[in-house]
């Protein structure tokens, strides 16, 4: 099944385990933030120092799990042309967005308005009863921000190049909000606006060599957590 | 930058032992100053804050970070909200740096950073869940438990992209105060971890000093 979304955007499914999503930067300089919840228990949720530290990296690239803040995995990343993926710089708010870029409300502009992050994911979420107190630090796929030595942040816009994929393969069913409004710290001097393709599969099993169990032993304590909790929700109470 | 605080403990009006694996919640009004004390040193403080008046808009270590240009906290860092609201603003570091990328402790997640057999071991994330479930009067649940402040802690990120957990730069006695921009619930737990060795698997307490706004 695919999907085509113009920069600026918002929309949101719930994706069963097997699942394969592939996004693919059409033009170069995509921007696609995007979070996790377990649609059984919105509470848990993605958790971005959970990911980062459970595989001691600061970028996610091919190899890295997604990590819920209950140990187990949302999805994995089984395919990357990109090699660098931000989950630490959030997203755009309604401000921000005027201030970068001025403000084209949806009365002048229609469908050219200026989306910003932030009530892209309070529309998607609220679709599922979510709200402010919901949200999370989100990923931003395609976007690259790396520290220097004295951490100070740096966007590199020429990380997203046109033709870039990166795919998914989701462990567990996740409710996964998404929008394609710009990266916070993209300084291009116009609104930002690329687009972006989706395409949904399904995935081979999970195999004991598998790239993304065996990235790291972490990973291979994550899975076992996931498949737990795969086979007990799928059992009647008691066979678990 | 480190820089000291003006502040004698003897004008504080709270003085407050966090020992290791319990929590401190409380609201600081506007203007008063909250110091953070690693008592014995290499002990991580994980804090969170909320607006008092609206604790929807919490502590945003995103968006913390990405206004200031830089991941890691010191004196002058303007702690923000996701509305992009300035809780506090730390104003006395002798440590020098403070990480917000690591997140608290859980139980399930050391299952996957540690060992599976860890899942029944203290965390962060149950004095959370306990502060906020047993003083109901704040408004709080799980819902409003995200990715926190570790003062004291040092994790150093590389230009490659990757991230460790170091040994500390704090020491006995070392402290981070902060001064309230409006008022504020502060949360903290005194981490338990017993599996990392940044704390030398041995967590010891914090202790905690607020300071009404016109104390000189």
């Amino acid at each position: 099944m695919n999907f085509s979304f113009e920069g600026g955007k918002h929309w949101s499914w719930v994706l069963g385990a097997g699942t394969l999503l592939r996004l693919t930067d059409l033009d170069g300089g995509a921007n696609v933030g995007m979070l996790f919840y377990n649609p059984a228990n919105l509470l848990e949720r993605y958790n971005a120092p959970d990911t980062l530290k459970c595989q001691h990296t600061f970028k996610l690239t091919r190899g890295h799990c997604l990590y819920s803040d209950m140990g187990r995995i949302f999805c994995s990343i089984t395919e990357d042309s990109v090699g660098w993926h931000d989950t630490v710089c959030g997203t755009t708010n309604r401000e921000q967005v005027a201030q970068r870029w001025g403000e084209k409300s949806y009365q002048t502009h229609r469908n050219d308005w200026t989306q910003n992050g932030f009530d892209a994911f309070l529309v998607e979420g609220g679709k599922y009863g979510l709200g402010k107190r919901d949200l999370a630090a989100n990923v931003n796929w395609f976007s690259k921000a790396a520290a220097a030595e004295d951490g100070t942040l740096q966007f590199d816009p020429t990380s997203a190049r046109a033709g870039g994929y990166v795919e998914l393969r989701f462990e567990m069913d996740a409710l996964v909000l998404l929008h394609t409004c710009p990266h916070p710290l993209n300084s291009a001097r116009e609104y930002p606006r690329h687009p972006v393709h989706a395409q949904l599969s399904k995935s081979d099993p999970v195999s004991a060599d598998d790239f993304c169990r065996n990235s790291r032993p972490e990973n291979g304590r994550g899975f076992a957590n996931t498949e737990h909790y795969r086979q007990c929700a799928q059992h009647p109470a008691g066979e678990c | 930058m480190p820089h000291r605080s003006t502040l004698s403990p003897d004008t504080a009006k709270l003085r407050k032992i966090i020992p290791a694996g319990d929590y401190w919640i409380d609201t600081v009004a506007k203007n008063r100053r909250l110091r953070i004390v690693d008592v014995e040193g290499n002990q991580s403080a994980d804090t969170l804050f909320f607006a008092a008046s609206d604790p929807a808009d919490r502590y945003s270590a995103v968006d913390t970070i990405r206004a200031q240009g830089n991941i890691y906290l010191s004196t002058g860092s303007k702690l923000l909200t996701t509305s992009g609201n300035v809780l506090a603003q730390i104003v006395a570091d002798t440590v020098g740096r403070h990480d917000t990328l690591g997140g608290a402790c859980a139980a399930e997640s050391n299952t996957v950073r540690y060992a599976l057999d860890k899942r029944t071991m203290h965390s962060c994330r149950d004095s959370y869940v306990l502060a906020v479930t047993a003083n109901e009067r704040f408004g709080l649940s799980k819902r409003d438990l995200t990715h926190n402040i570790n003062f004291f802690m040092n994790v150093p990120v590389t230009a490659d992209g990757g991230l460790r957990f170091a040994d500390g730069l704090s020491g006995p006695g070392q402290y981070v105060e902060l001064k309230a921009a409006m008022d504020i619930i502060v949360l903290i737990s005194n981490c338990p971890q017993l599996n990392n060795p940044c704390n030398a698997y041995n967590p010891t307490p914090l202790e905690i000093l607020v300071w009404d706004s016109d104390v000189p």
